[in-house]
């Protein structure tokens, strides 16, 4: 991101962004961010991780302690909340009790000064499929509904950054997939750039352009919902977004591009643009959808290394069956086969051999903890 | 299996409204009983000693005479004293709003972990008897006492001012004694108050001034008009105060109706000047919960 581009641009740019509570903790650690004007930008991250602290910071409702927040060449760190071009939609949405849906859609354009706003509300409803509901109270609502009304609410002050803190949590997982795709067209039509926090990967990977994983108020690493997906750098986001296999390798060496790992025996090859080691040894990781399995002796469809263990666990799920396989070596693997009518069910106890194309394998450090961003039971 | 918890359970759908609505009325009962015996029965007796004949005395006995002219004479010779009053009342009410208002904010928004302390120290005047605390009134505002003395010092008195025995007197101890009815209605409301609809205001360009006026105050009215009703009320019918922190001048309509009662022993026109008192509130009450527009109260 050159400096010439933020500067013509609109950007929000946080630079060194610190912030360490009276009592020693210390919730984002310098944290440096430059979110391009007009993206979909996701924070996602575990609760206590910081995500939601640095969203605040933006809005002005949290002081950094260090660090600024500018947005292009305007410095607002140190400005009160009503003095930013930023708006927010809250966590369980905040409306105003004692004011109606359209009331409480007109409240910052009011605030503001603005005599005149039924128009804008009318349109803004319009947007947000409210028209119906404009002279209710928050409370005679669906949790939908409301969802909507703190969207239009922020959304009617043509704010530079609109910031989202866990919009959709409160709502049950239909309405949520479907207030994810709404979300996302809205924010094509107005192309304001929103700023999403949330805990739930699947979200923030369906509906933003750019996601950063947070961790202990560190972003672990950011990229395109698929490069993060695909290859992750740390054990944590290997673990955290998605599942996967990370099996103890010690590292052979390099070979042209790619990276050789002696893995329990077997030597496997990672692509080097895939390897976040170079000596030692290594988590080679693998996703449970790109391991293949065959009952022992049946021919698998992939090119490598066949590794041979036995189903413990057999799920059927309608689209896929999950397979918990026990390893030659005593770990268990994670394997998902699409249900494409081929084969049945492999039942638990069955000897299976498992094999996965080399390309899509990925290595960590070993240094890093292997349950790192694993969801505690 | 299925079937027998099914029909257990249309049964128990059955059962549910009968039994329910004879638990309601037990609980009902003892207040139900109370309020007979202890309000209605003797305002009952209240009303017909409205309409007794005035000549009559406590020695003689009294004659029901449907004597309605009592009203008209109580109106016509105590109406002043009735405006005083609401007026010493309203005073009383206006003052404990403002200062019960600030308190109760700094208590339910910034006292942190000092609320509960705070809370009981609001209530704690009532551990001392409502007399008492009168009576240490009349000590503090004497005419030679620090506060009058420090008050003259810096000129907020004329040398020869005094306190003790005026209208400010009395209002002061309205407000004093009222004070704390008036705060626990305030912070229920305003404790109530999701702080981060204050945030949702700020972010949305309202400055702490404008968030008090178009959040806050709203959403704590419920407070403020219990609180205002549970002190005007009360403050209006008030006697003590009158009586031991002011002179003849002050008094209020709550000593009118002390006097005829107990000391002139004219019942008649005493139970007639109560009902006009009564009648006066309750048509000011409506009024007023009609205006503020909060109607679930009732």
């Amino acid at each position: 991101m050159s400096s010439m581009a933020s500067e013509a641009s609109r950007d929000l740019q946080l630079t060194a962004l610190h912030k360490e509570y009276p009592n020693g903790f210390v919730a984002v650690k310098s944290l440096d961010l430059v979110i391009p004007a007009g993206s979909f930008f996701a924070l996602l991250g575990p609760s206590g991780c910081g995500k939601t602290t640095t969203l605040r910071m933006v809005a002005g409702l949290e002081e950094p302690t260090a660090g600024t927040i500018m947005i292009g060449k305007q410095d607002i760190t140190h400005d009160k909340p009503y003095r930013r071009p930023v708006n927010t939609v809250f966590q369980n949405y905040a409306l105003f009790p004692h004011l109606s849906i359209s009331e409480n859609v007109a409240f910052g354009l009011k605030r503001r000064g603005q005599k005149e706003t039924s128009q804008q509300v009318k349109e803004m409803l319009e947007l947000t499929e409210l028209s119906e509901q404009a002279q209710k109270r928050p409370a005679q609502l669906s949790g939908g509904q409301q969802q909507r009304v703190a969207l239009a609410r922020a959304l009617i002050n043509r704010p530079e950054v609109l910031l989202l803190d866990e919009p959709l949590g409160a709502l049950d997982l239909k309405l949520r997939r479907a207030m994810q795709i709404e979300l996302k067209q809205i924010q094509n039509e107005v192309g304001i750039t929103f700023v999403h926090v949330t805990h739930d990967q699947e979200e923030a990977m369906t509906m933003a352009d750019t996601v950063a994983v947070m961790n202990q108020g560190r972003i672990e690493q950011m990229g395109a919902p698929a490069d993060l997906y695909e290859n992750p750098a740390t054990t944590f986001v290997a673990n955290f977004l998605g599942q996967s296999n990370l099996i103890r390798g010690t590292i052979v060496g390099k070979e042209g591009d790619v990276v050789k790992v002696n893995m329990q025996g077997t030597v496997v090859s990672i692509p080097a643009g895939r390897s976040h080691a170079t000596s030692g040894d290594g988590w080679v990781g693998i996703r449970p959808e790109k391991v293949l399995i065959a009952p022992h002796g049946e021919p698998i469809d992939a090119p490598g290394n066949h590794m041979s263990g036995v189903v413990i666990d057999s799920s059927f799920m309608g689209v896929s069956t999950q397979y918990l396989i026990k390893m030659s070596w005593g770990q268990e693997m994670m394997c998902h086969e699409q249900n494409t009518g081929r084969r049945g069910v492999i039942p638990p106890g069955t000897a299976v051999d498992v094999s996965w194309r080399p390309e899509f394998a990925f290595l960590l450090d070993a240094a890093q903890d292997v349950d790192a961003g694993r969801e505690e039971d | 299996m299925l079937r027998r918890t099914s029909t257990r359970a249309a049964r128990k759908t059955d059962m549910a409204p009968l039994s329910r609505r004879r638990t309601g009325y037990l609980l009902i009962l003892p207040t139900a009983v109370w309020l007979g015996l202890f309000f209605i029965i003797p305002f009952y007796s209240l009303l017909a000693s409205s309409l007794f004949d005035p000549t009559g005395s406590v020695l003689t006995g009294y004659q029901m005479t449907w004597h309605f002219k009592n009203y008209v004479d109580v109106l016509v010779a105590y109406w002043p004293i009735m405006l005083k009053s609401l007026g010493y009342a309203g005073l009383a009410t206006l003052f404990c709003l403002v200062l019960g208002y600030v308190l109760a904010y700094a208590i339910a928004f910034k006292a942190g972990r000092w609320k509960n302390v705070m809370l009981v120290l609001v209530i704690a005047p009532f551990f001392t008897s409502f007399l008492l605390r009168t009576l240490s009134w009349k000590l503090i505002l004497a005419d030679h006492g620090w506060v009058v003395n420090a008050m003259k010092h810096v000129w907020l008195l004329p040398p020869d001012g005094k306190i003790l025995f005026t209208p400010i007197s009395v209002i002061a101890g309205l407000t004093y004694n009222f004070l704390p009815f008036m705060i626990l209605p305030l912070y229920a409301s305003l404790e109530k108050i999701d702080t981060r609809l204050h945030e949702a205001s700020s972010d949305l360009y309202a400055n702490s001034f404008k968030t008090f006026f178009k959040v806050t105050w709203p959403l704590s009215l419920p407070g403020v008009v219990a609180g205002t009703l549970l002190t005007f009320i009360p403050a209006s019918g008030d006697y003590i105060n009158a009586q031991l922190l002011g002179s003849t001048n002050e008094h209020m309509i709550g000593n009118v109706i002390q006097d005829l009662f107990t000391t002139t022993g004219d019942y008649a026109h005493a139970a007639a000047l109560s009902v006009i008192l009564m009648a006066i509130i309750i048509t000011m009450v409506l009024f007023y919960i009609r205006r503020a527009g909060t109607e679930e109260l009732l």
